[in-house]
């Protein structure tokens, strides 16, 4: 698949400790990973080094099912960096995950930019490989189901 | 054990700013407009700015208090303080945190004050352009969500779909500044009316935000100088005295990713009952507010978390001439606020609330004993202030 937006934007990559590179690792693989809590088996994201409900260190990284509901959207129509100069607009959404204590992930809404977005709709996680960026990654997109 | 408050026991004193310009239009150094601000806040203040023993600011204000007090020539420096956080959300903090060293001695003078030239530094509203990027960005700048706008505009859509808030109460804040900047001469939009219909054919710049819900950028500098109550007596203009001050945000607000467990929120929540606790007025005391204007519905989701109506009202209260200086209902942002004065991070709202008090605003409201501002919405910490006149004493 083409990439939802044009090349140039920054790619992700992993901070110097590490943080969150098991969530970067596992979107190469096609797997949508998150910590979990060992203690009181709390969801937390974005990753973090502690548990903010028992501030426990000892989190798991699990794989959860990429599917979600729409939680609220913007569309982007003026561009802030210059490889969205002339794009035209685009969808950016929070998606809750009920498969893990409603956590929130951002991404883009596949599809027309100009489509309907209601809030609560349900969606999917699309992988978009960037294999032939220096370092290679993955994005997480989402679909309407 | 008596109630800890600040309420009365500080003042502000005097105020200042430079001229007010379009980003990268200002003549000067952004330290040049630092000082200027800072020596015209004095000398409104009838002290010597040699007598400033104190200097608070937010958002990293890069004119370093121990190089101002060099250059001003400062007898001995006894408070430096920056306020953590970025945006304008530490306008109010800032005073608060100034007070706080008055109040307890620790300071006898102290100027708040934010400098801003963007054209000689980056500015606000443009996103990262390094080739990668890391930590929570990484999680949203790849998306294409990277400016201010992209970053708080998911809150506000959330906020309006679940109370059903329409576009025409965006409208109406952003009517009011610019009517009130028509009657300012300080005001960059000064000259440059707003009209309902200029409003909707504008452009989007992210949804739900047209071009006219978002603040300008802007160069220049804003200054005020806070004493103690009984030593501000005896200056040349009436006391702004403060009745309370309060700052954070909500249970886990900054929670990366967008994860804050009250999204559709100013962070005011837990903030605001903090400051009417202190001042020991409610919001229907308020004679006139400045809020904030990062974008117009901050100021929406600002007013509700304050108290000012329900969220579901919000299409009842938020009409033009509920917030028209000077018989609205609830007038706001009487200078023209960030969208239509200037854009020094909030602080010139500060100066206006002085105005207020004083009888000097270019857009009067009558009889101000109770004057409100609300710093910058939705980013973490928050921060709001009431200032009072002496019958609020």
């Amino acid at each position: 698949m083409s990439p939802y937006l044009p090349k140039g934007l920054p790619a992700p990559t992993p901070e110097s400790d590490g943080l969150s590179a098991p969530y970067w690792d596992g979107t190469r693989r096609g797997e949508l990973m998150v910590q979990r809590c060992r203690d009181c088996k709390t969801w937390i994201w974005g990753p973090e080094w502690i548990c903010h409900q028992c501030h426990s260190f000892d989190l798991d990284w699990t794989a959860v099912e990429g599917k979600g509901r729409i939680y609220s959207w913007e569309r982007v129509w003026h561009p802030v960096h210059p490889a969205l100069k002339d794009h035209g607009p685009y969808i950016v959404v929070l998606v809750e995950l009920p498969g893990a204590d409603n956590i929130r992930m951002i991404g883009n809404l596949l599809g027309d930019p100009m489509q309907d977005v209601p809030i609560g709709a349900e969606v999917e996680a699309i992988f978009e490989p960037h294999d032939e960026a220096d370092p290679p990654y993955t994005l997480v997109q989402w679909r309407r189901v | 054990m008596s109630k800890r408050s600040l309420r009365g026991s500080v003042a502000i004193a005097g105020i200042g700013e430079t001229p007010y310009y379009k980003h990268g239009q200002a003549p000067d150094s952004e330290f040049k407009l630092a000082l200027t601000a800072i020596l015209n806040a004095a000398k409104d203040a009838g002290i010597d700015p040699r007598d400033i023993d104190g200097f608070a600011s937010y958002s990293n204000d890069r004119s370093d208090p121990s190089r101002i007090a060099a250059a001003l020539g400062t007898k001995e420096l006894r408070f430096s303080n920056m306020q953590w956080g970025g945006g304008g959300g530490g306008g109010a903090a800032a005073v608060g945190n100034a007070a706080a060293a008055v109040a307890t001695g620790m300071a006898d003078c102290v100027v708040v004050f934010r400098a801003l030239a963007q054209g000689q530094f980056a500015r606000f509203g443009q996103g990262p352009t390094t080739p990668t990027i890391t930590g929570d960005l990484a999680m949203q700048a790849p998306y294409g969500l990277m400016s201010p706008g992209q970053r708080y505009a998911m809150k506000c859509m959330r906020f309006m779909k679940d109370h059903g808030v329409r576009q025409e109460a965006l409208r109406a804040i952003s009517l009011a500044s610019y009517h009130h900047a028509q009657f300012n001469p300080r005001a960059v939009m000064h000259g440059r009316p707003l009209d309902a219909e200029t409003y909707d054919n504008s452009r989007w710049i992210v949804e739900p935000w047209r071009l006219f819900d978002c603040c300008m950028e802007n160069d220049g500098a804003a200054a005020l100088i806070v004493m103690p109550a009984d030593r501000a007596k005896d200056l040349p203009h009436k006391p702004s005295y403060l009745l309370g001050v309060a700052a954070g945000s909500d249970h886990r607000c900054a929670a990366p990713s967008h994860n804050a467990p009250n999204y559709a929120s100013s962070s005011f929540a837990s903030v605001a009952p903090h400051l009417y606790d202190m001042a020991e007025v409610k919001p229907g005391d308020v004679d006139v507010l400045q809020s904030y204007e990062n974008f117009t519905g901050g100021v929406l989701m600002s007013l509700v978390e304050h108290g000012f109506f329900e969220p579901e009202a919000s299409n009842d209260f938020l009409v033009p001439e509920n917030l028209m200086a000077p018989g609205g209902k609830l007038p706001l942002n009487t200078s023209g606020g960030n969208l239509a004065e200037c854009y020094m991070h909030g602080l010139e709202l500060q100066l206006e609330a002085v105005r207020q008090l004083r009888g000097d605003s270019t857009r009067q409201v009558a009889s101000v004993d109770v004057s409100m501002v609300i710093a910058g919405p939705m980013v973490t910490p928050v921060s709001s202030l009431i200032l009072g006149s002496e019958a609020t004493l």
